[in-house]
């Protein structure tokens, strides 16, 4: 078995040598963390692994033993959402939102890191996701929005 | 947020949009006791918004709060056929069905409340569904209604929707009804659906498009994966997922494939295109007095094969029971695709439900359909179990259909004055639909690999009066006194083709509005004055002026490895305009920075919609100008990964400032395609203004421009 904190709470999966997106997505019955490629290529399925955005999709499940894993489920609910949660519906940040899963606990990493990044900053660190749509600039100006009303 | 093909020929009688098939009021909406008004439109959410856009209108009309209103996911046979969601109509077709069901079933409401109550029925007001009399006394409700089956009946032709200046809820920005599922990670996609004993699957690909599988070596399989196989489709199921895509890998590898060889060189496609049989067909033909020719310019345009590249993969999930099919999708088209089903399994329609789930973004006819069959085939191992089958990445960018690699040619003259005087154009492409449920033959991919095979239609153009295929925009909208347009379609798809967003108009005004470029220069004149005194259309100016506004074109500095174009098409010529304005800049590639597009979309319904639309579609413009190709050998495409088929990224992305033109009293005409081909041609437009290079390959990579 591996034992890991998922979103802050305790939990023990089999150890099977699945990637830990299958695990997340099967046996802990989360929806978040999307599959995009299977190969580091687009960012879907990140997911913070001990605070650093990790790629769900290549991690065996037994790398996380003892280790935190946040998905964006864990960043917040409706009822009380994360600040970027928030800020990405205030901008209206996203058309399909496939891949905001990935983008949003992204952006919380970042935000740990720098509260105050400036856009070329927010760019770095979303380079590895893909959006398709084209919503990159909502998504600047949503994590900018967030941002600020995290250093209020 | 798609494209393509055919609005439905208008039918008899005088019901607007898709009103016009689907007549009956309960089958667009129902009211029930706690207060909710359920919507079901048979178009489909595919990221553009359409569902809160619907939604809006029904809860103007009807003088309800927005969150009273309910869309149902379209399904069959729950909602009406609606055909596929595509063109940059949905507004048009289910939008305006909507409205007007939604003001005959405020009447119909009105007038059972003032029978029972005695209240004149011009003296009842409705306040978030409650009918209110002149006192204040609430003598009924929808919701107290709900029961009577009073929309059990065919939509009155002479139901009237509110004035535009009345209404409230259509034409503001309100919030997508989708997106807090998004961001907060909860189940939407279909990729997100858990049933009860669900099994994953995957599908074996063979090596090349036309393959047969000769045999498969007998072994054990991880996870006790059960194999499936009609002919030379072949595919896995496993109860997990891992131990599917573990039985998938070591299955290809017991498999051998009889391969060949089909598809065109890849590296000589222009060539290819004009050498290539096809049908050839004269779109367009004027022979007006003309000054003489003073200047003659000649330019061939090339565009390559493109392919969706949707962040996710296609993934459906399927059940039979009792010979009985049930199909969960992010199909376009719930009805087309049951068509489709039926023929591919030979079984009748009725035997077979199709529900609509979200799937990720949706630009055009993509794997969505394949998969659905592919997922139904292998549901076929495992009777009474739902199966959810998902394409990898490879198939996803290997195995879709994808936009035809086109050619434009262009021969135009300006006489001694700085008119245009002629313009002869030849446009050689592939069809641009192959959707499914059209034709006699099913379209969907396995049909290809079943037992027996059948071969897929080649691709079809539809007519220009529904937008056309590869004519889409390909008559330049300006003055032009002798005209000639001609379309060659090729006799055969090597590579499957199918709508893409904006079908050919991308390549169609890339070319026109590099030419009207190239023109201008000939003629000693500025871009956009020379596009003005050419354009009569007058919604088509103002979008113009704006745009050239907006990005200070006529105050405009040179600087140095710096360059801005201008570009400007009305989608379809029946459409939504757009110009659009381009800033790029010149480093070791070509860099989009700015963009300033300038929209006109008749009635809005939500602006921020709208906008996000329109900005949408100019980043994907960016994206196909810059950097987009597939790329295949003899067998089968190559470009198979983001390594290989980047699209733009977060490090690339331009600015990007979009205003709309209000017009509430004019008809909507949808937003979704509009401005990805405007966009392309500005930045076209910029790269010469910066470097003094007419692009006439896409991708403007170093190495095409190098070659123009």
């Amino acid at each position: 078995m591996v034992a890991f904190t998922l979103n802050g709470a305790a939990v023990s999966v089999e150890a099977t040598g699945a990637p830990l997106l299958h695990v997340l997505r099967g046996a802990c019955g989360l929806s978040g963390p999307r599959f995009g490629c299977g190969a580091e290529q687009c960012g879907a399925c990140v997911v913070l692994v001990d605070g650093a955005p990790a790629y769900a999709c290549t991690l065996g499940i037994e790398a996380v033993a003892g280790r935190s894993v946040t998905t964006v489920e864990g960043l917040g609910t409706p009822e009380a959402p994360h600040p970027l949660q928030r800020a990405f519906l205030d901008e209206q940040a996203g058309q399909c939102g496939f891949c905001l899963s990935g983008i949003l606990v992204a952006a919380a990493a970042l935000l740990a890191r720098d509260p105050d990044p400036d856009e070329a900053a927010i760019r770095a660190a979303l380079d590895p996701h893909l959006c398709r749509c084209g919503s990159h600039n909502r998504i600047l100006r949503a994590v900018q929005r967030a941002a600020a009303e995290m250093r209020a | 947020m798609s494209s393509d093909l055919d609005r439905r020929a208008a039918p008899p009688g005088r019901l607007p949009g898709s009103l016009a098939n689907n007549p009956r009021l309960d089958r667009w909406l129902t009211f029930d006791a706690a207060g909710h008004v359920t919507v079901t439109p048979g178009k489909v959410e595919l990221g553009q918004g359409i569902l809160t856009a619907l939604a809006q209108i029904v809860a103007d009309e009807l003088d309800v709060a927005l969150p009273r209103v309910r869309v149902t996911a379209a399904s069959t046979p729950g909602s009406p056929n609606e055909g596929v969601t595509s063109g940059s109509l949905s507004v048009q077709d289910s939008g305006m069905a909507l409205r007007h069901a939604a003001a005959a079933a405020r009447a119909i409401h009105l007038q059972v409340a003032a029978q029972r109550s005695g209240v004149p029925v011009e003296a009842l007001r409705v306040e978030d569904g409650a009918f209110v009399a002149p006192d204040g006394r609430q003598v009924a409700s929808y919701w107290s209604q709900a029961d009577a089956a009073l929309l059990a009946c065919d939509a009155p032709e002479d139901a009237r929707a509110k004035a535009p200046s009345a209404r409230r809820i259509a034409g503001t920005s309100a919030a997508r009804i989708d997106l807090p599922d998004k961001v907060f990670g909860a189940p939407r996609f279909v990729h997100d659906l858990r049933l009860p004993g669900m099994l994953h699957a995957r599908v074996v690909r063979p090596p090349a498009r036309r393959a047969r599988l000769v045999s498969v070596k007998d072994g054990t399989l991880p996870g006790d994966a059960v194999v499936a196989r009609d002919g030379s489709f072949l595919a896995v199921l496993a109860a997990q997922e891992h131990d599917a895509e573990r039985a998938a890998e070591r299955l290809a590898a017991r498999c051998d494939w009889a391969a060949e060889d089909t598809l065109p060189p890849e590296h000589a496609l222009a060539d290819w295109l004009r050498a290539a049989p096809g049908e050839q067909a004269v779109i367009a033909e004027r022979d007006e007095a003309a000054g003489e020719p003073a200047h003659t310019l000649r330019a061939s345009f090339f565009r390559p094969y493109v392919t969706h590249a949707s962040v996710g993969t296609c993934c459906a999930v399927a059940r039979w029971q009792d010979g009985a099919l049930e199909v969960w999708t992010h199909s376009q088209g719930v009805y087309n695709l049951r068509a489709d089903l039926a023929k591919a399994l030979v079984m009748p329609e009725d035997d077979i439900v199709v529900r609509h789930m979200e799937g990720a973004g949706c630009y055009g006819h993509n794997g969505a359909d394949d998969v659905a069959l592919d997922a139904a085939l292998a549901a076929r191992a495992a009777p009474g179990r739902p199966v959810r089958l998902l394409w990898s990445r490879a198939e996803e960018l290997g195995w879709g259909p994808v936009s035809s690699a086109m050619v434009v040619d262009v021969e135009a003259s300006l006489d001694a004055q700085g008119n245009i005087a002629s313009w002869r154009e030849d446009v050689i492409s592939h069809g641009h639909s192959s959707r499914p449920g059209r034709g006699a033959m099913p379209t969907l991919l396995a049909v290809e690999y079943m037992d027996p095979p059948r071969a897929i239609p080649n691709a079809l153009n539809p007519p220009l009066a529904s937008g056309g295929g590869a004519q889409r925009n390909a008559i330049p909208a300006y003055r032009i006194p002798k005209l000639s347009v001609g379309v060659k379609r090729l006799a055969e798809m090597p590579l499957r083709v199918s709508a893409l967003r904006g079908l050919g108009a991308p390549a169609n005004v890339f070319a026109i509005e590099s030419v009207m470029d190239e023109l201008a220069q000939m003629a000693g004149e500025d871009a956009l004055d020379f596009r003005l005194r050419h354009l009569e259309d007058p919604r088509g100016r103002a979008v113009l002026s704006l745009a050239a506004e907006m990005a200070g074109w006529h105050g405009r500095t040179k600087r140095e490895g710096f360059g801005m174009g201008l570009a400007y098409a009305r989608y379809k010529h029946t459409g939504a305009y757009c110009a659009v304005a381009a800033e790029i800049e010149a480093l070791d590639r070509v860099v989009c920075r700015r963009l300033w597009i300038a929209a006109d979309v008749g009635e809005v319904i939500n602006p921020d919609g709208v906008a996000n639309q329109y900005e949408g579609g100019a980043i994907h413009g960016v994206s196909m100008a810059l950097k987009e190709a597939v790329a295949f050998g003899p067998r089968a495409v190559t470009s198979d990964d983001w390594e290989s088929y980047p699209i733009l990224r977060f490090s690339e992305v331009p600015a990007v400032e979009t205003r709309l033109i209000p017009r509430p009293d004019e008809k909507p005409l949808g937003a979704g395609e509009a401005s990805l081909a405007p966009a392309i041609a500005a930045i076209a437009n910029a790269i010469h203004d910066a470097l003094g290079i007419r692009p006439r390959a896409m991708p403007f990579t170093p190495e095409n421009l190098a070659a123009s």
